[in-house]
């Protein structure tokens, strides 16, 4: 029998493999996420002053709602297909099997958001010194988006029309991040030191990464019985 | 103890034990609002900096008390049904969503009343002000779910899981007021040294408080009540019951 360690790379691998094969879906939510930030200019106002405040703001709401969208073809093929069954029945722990799905997902959906972040921040005049800041925020955020996601998408797997539902379920999870990623970017677009901030976003990454795969394996044995 | 409350757990012995207790928790609430708003309306002195426009407090504290507080019961029966699977466990969760919604909208709209005249706004964004607000959406999801769910026990275990990743939100919300501190009041009762609030509106305070307590207790058994029925109607004792009305 393999290892649990090597169970969990292959199936990253397996994940990762199924993404790749699928190309055209994954540019989807990155193309959601370029055209709200692109709205906000023309629902708001085009000047720079104006934008500038909101920056952080619209980047993170953008980002949030577009790691929302993507959640909902987590678990759905598989659920679809059966293999979730069978992924649940092998031997191995489930919490790190749903681990390595969830971490396919995030480099698969989290991390191009990470990289486009910069070149959108400039569309919405964002200050380069907070663009740093912009991108780590990100990078704990985004892990998180996708780890308490998954627990709304492992709930509502076994409906029909999850997808308004899943929205109710996950977006107020999302808030405390919201709050302190984008806090962390407005404050250092004024000059300011952002380490408490990050600090948060750091706690709540690991109290995620630690506590949800339980949430997330129990929720789906739960949409399978 | 145990073997009372095993009894007490089974539905049919719930539903008939239920009724009286919920009578009397009912009445003991009647009695304490009734003394409670008089006191808080009519004894209690104007505050120095509010006027009378503080004796909201008096309806708005307790309804946010309670809008936590059923929160917690909500996700402890809910683990509770989720580890041992008591039907009634289930039961009262899904019976104190609506309950706790209806106390967090509660909190809200008589916050916003104060608010106007205090603040001179009717919504500000404050941290605990929104964490309420997140409340109330974790209750509309949980209800959501509830009923989006066909099987009443997947249902209740799948919303049970979900009460419990929002309780997470619990100490957010009352450590918001440490972390931000902004526009709303700090806490004047629970500092660990003497309580900052007058004497003569902490006593109307805790008895409206208890009030609230034993309302929603009341309540919630009445709600359970007609939740059990629905549950079991292929039971034979609701059968006879219905048979015998």
């Amino acid at each position: 029998m393999a290892s649990e360690f090597s169970t969990f790379l292959m199936l990253l691998k397996r994940d990762l493999t199924l993404a790749y094969r699928h190309r055209g879906e994954l540019a989807n939510p990155l193309l959601f996420f370029v055209i709200v930030v692109s709205l906000f200019p023309l629902g708001i106002s085009p000047e720079s002053k104006v934008l500038q405040t909101m920056a952080p703001g619209i980047i993170w709401v953008a980002a949030l709602l577009a790691a929302m969208l993507s959640l909902d073809n987590l678990f759905r093929s598989d659920f679809e297909d059966g293999s979730l069954e069978q992924i649940i029945l092998t031997p191995h722990s489930l919490s790190l099997l749903v681990l390595a799905k969830v971490f396919a997902h995030w480099l698969v959906t989290g991390l191009p958001l990470l990289l486009l972040a910069p070149f959108l921040s400039i569309l919405v005049f964002m200050p380069s010194e907070a663009m740093w800041t912009l991108i780590l925020t990100l990078a704990l955020g985004t892990p998180i988006l996708s780890l308490v996601g998954a627990i709304g998408v492992a709930l509502t797997v076994g409906l029909r029309r999850g997808g308004v539902l899943l929205s109710l379920l996950v977006l107020p999870l999302y808030i405390p991040v919201l709050i302190f990623a984008a806090n962390a970017v407005n404050v250092a677009a004024k000059g300011l030191p952002v380490t408490g901030q990050l600090y948060f976003l750091g706690a709540l990454l690991s109290l995620a990464l630690t506590l949800s795969p339980l949430a997330i394996s129990t929720a789906l044995r739960i949409s399978l019985s | 103890m145990w073997a009372f409350l095993q009894r007490f757990s089974s539905p049919r012995y719930f539903y008939s034990l239920s009724q009286p207790i919920s009578r009397w928790l009912g009445g003991i609430c009647l009695l304490l609002m009734l003394t409670g708003l008089y006191y808080g309306l009519f004894k209690a002195p104007p505050d120095y900096q509010q006027g009378d426009s503080y004796r909201i407090m008096f309806i708005h504290v307790p309804a946010a008390w309670m809008s936590m507080f059923v929160y917690m019961v909500m996700a402890i029966s809910g683990a509770i049904g989720l580890i041992w699977r008591i039907k009634l466990a289930d039961v009262i969760a899904a019976s104190s969503a609506p309950l706790g919604a209806s106390f967090t909208f509660l909190a809200l709209v008589t916050g916003s009343l104060w608010g106007k005249p205090m603040w001179g706004a009717w919504w500000v964004w404050d941290a605990r002000l929104t964490s309420e607000l997140i409340l109330l959406f974790l209750y509309f999801g949980v209800m959501a779910l509830n009923s989006a769910i066909e099987d009443k026990r997947i249902a209740a275990r799948a919303s049970a899981i979900l009460a419990l990743v929002g309780v997470v939100n619990i100490p957010i919300i009352h450590y918001s007021v440490v972390w931000w501190n902004t526009l709303h009041q700090g806490s004047t009762i629970t500092k660990l040294d003497a309580p900052s609030i007058h004497i003569d509106m902490l006593i109307p305070l805790l008895l409206m408080a208890f009030a609230f307590k034993f309302y929603y207790f009341s309540v919630v058994l009445m709600r359970a009540r007609c939740e059990v029925l629905e549950r079991e109607k292929n039971s034979t004792w609701v059968q006879e019951l219905v048979a015998s009305r």
